[in-house]
């Protein structure tokens, strides 16, 4: 079990999307998920090692390092790629229901269960409501647990056991700060994906409704 | 999850590239990508462990490590593998649209093969024509701009030994002693080479593409 299970659950969705969604895939996949593999996650692999106090004291690095790092960054943004993704397991699984129906009653219900129309629509509305509502809730998590995506170079900590106010060095701040930064790009990028094709499905919806109704009220 | 993935989307642009672009993905994957995931990736991997200077005072190894290497070179190719790629994507997506196109037709009473459909090899022409060419232009921009932002943050392309720091909390100026100097340089000069190499590539694909266009439209008009 691992991210392959993420790309795998992604690429099945890509069939049932548009083409604001297939975007939306490719960016999460190369400009997120990639990143985070192949750069993101070295970064903060020894960060606990790294960090350095100015104080033989035990356990003062420990508490230090709790108090500032309660969730880490690397943690975060691999909970924040989980969750963004998952929203559109929904209309995998409403796909899968139809076809299942379709099976039940041995006979074709839907002109194509894959085709977003009708409940699939309202699916695939909620779905996309849910994945920028999720992005938005991790950027905010983010800006408030680390106060602003910047990240020090040092902290001064004043817990206990430790006997003063000491310093704390953070290793690779500034790289850490660069990665940050792109991911928050990253992210707005794909909330700005998402509006569009929310209000890309709605338009088109619309009109489509509006004339159908236009055309009822002639005949 | 890993460049597996890109190399299975890169491995479906292969069959609509040109011979140049079959060329180029190949020198991608096997002396970039791979000799990244093989090679550098240990060479890079204790970099901050094995950084060592010449003082006790906690916290000054962090800082100055911090201050000589903003952004790990690792990190950088990572990141330039990662934009040089993306535009291939462009016209993977492209051709899916195209073939997406097709199906409709089909499905809406046109005569298809379904089978020819599926394993056609689709000619650079029109549209795809101008996409395909816009991805070549952008990956040559972003080779180009790696390249340079690489000699600006590393004042050129060799790994010094030893760098004098004097960033707080240092006490004094300090001696920094960098892990692996020679083979960081060594790697790093292979890896330069092989930029230059797929820009070259690139360059050459672009001519390539406007000549046989331009052959094109003069025998259109004579």
């Amino acid at each position: 079990m691992s991210w392959a299970f993420l790309r795998d659950l992604l690429s099945g969705v890509n069939k049932y999307s548009t083409g604001i969604g297939r975007i939306w895939v490719a960016v999460v996949f190369m400009f997120r998920l990639l990143v985070y593999v192949a750069a993101a996650e070295n970064i903060w692999k020894h960060e606990r090692d790294e960090f350095e106090c100015s104080i033989k004291q035990p356990g003062c690095e420990n508490v230090c390092f709790d108090h500032f790092f309660p969730v880490s960054h690397i943690r975060l943004w691999a909970l924040q790629l989980i969750m963004v993704s998952t929203p559109s397991l929904l209309v995998v699984f409403h796909v899968a229901y139809r076809e299942n129906r379709e099976k039940q009653h041995n006979r074709k219900l839907y002109r194509n269960p894959g085709k977003i129309d009708g409940g699939l629509l309202y699916t695939y509305l909620i779905s996309l409501i849910l994945k920028t509502g999720l992005e938005i809730v991790f950027l905010v998590l983010f800006y408030k647990l680390y106060n602003g995506f910047k990240i020090p170079h040092l902290v001064k900590c004043d817990m206990k056991p430790c006997p003063n106010t000491v310093d704390c060095y953070i290793s690779k701040p500034t790289e850490k700060m660069i990665f940050l930064y792109f991911l928050v790009a990253t992210s707005c990028l794909c909330i700005v994906l998402n509006l569009s094709e929310l209000s890309y499905l709605i338009f088109k919806y619309s009109i489509k409704c509006y004339l159908k109704r236009h055309m009822k009220k002639e005949q | 999850m890993d460049w597996g993935t890109l190399q299975a989307v890169l491995g479906g642009v292969n069959k609509h590239s040109t011979s140049i672009g079959k060329i180029w993905l190949t020198v991608l994957f096997i002396f970039r990508i791979m000799i990244l995931v093989v090679a550098a990736e240990r060479v890079w991997g204790d970099e901050q462990q094995d950084f060592v200077c010449n003082t006790l005072q906690p916290g000054c190894k962090n800082v100055c490590y911090d201050h000589f290497f903003p952004i790990s070179h690792i990190r950088l190719w990572a990141l330039q593998l990662i934009f040089v790629s993306t535009p291939a994507l462009l016209v993977a997506m492209h051709v899916a649209y195209r073939r997406h196109e097709k199906k409709r037709r089909f499905r809406n009473g046109e005569k298809i093969d379904i089978e020819e459909l599926k394993n056609e090899k689709i000619h650079i022409r029109g549209p795809l024509w101008w996409t395909y060419t816009s991805s070549i232009f952008f990956r040559i921009v972003f080779e180009a701009v790696f390249m340079y932002v690489f000699y600006y943050m590393y004042d050129g392309y060799q790994m010094p030994r030893l760098v004098k720091c004097d960033a707080w909390p240092c006490p004094n100026t300090v001696d920094c002693f960098v892990s692996r100097p020679t083979e960081k340089t060594m790697f790093t000069i292979f890896m330069l080479a092989v930029s230059g190499i797929c820009m070259m590539l690139n360059l050459a694909e672009l001519c390539y593409l406007v000549i046989k266009i331009c052959m094109k439209g003069s025998r259109k008009t004579t």
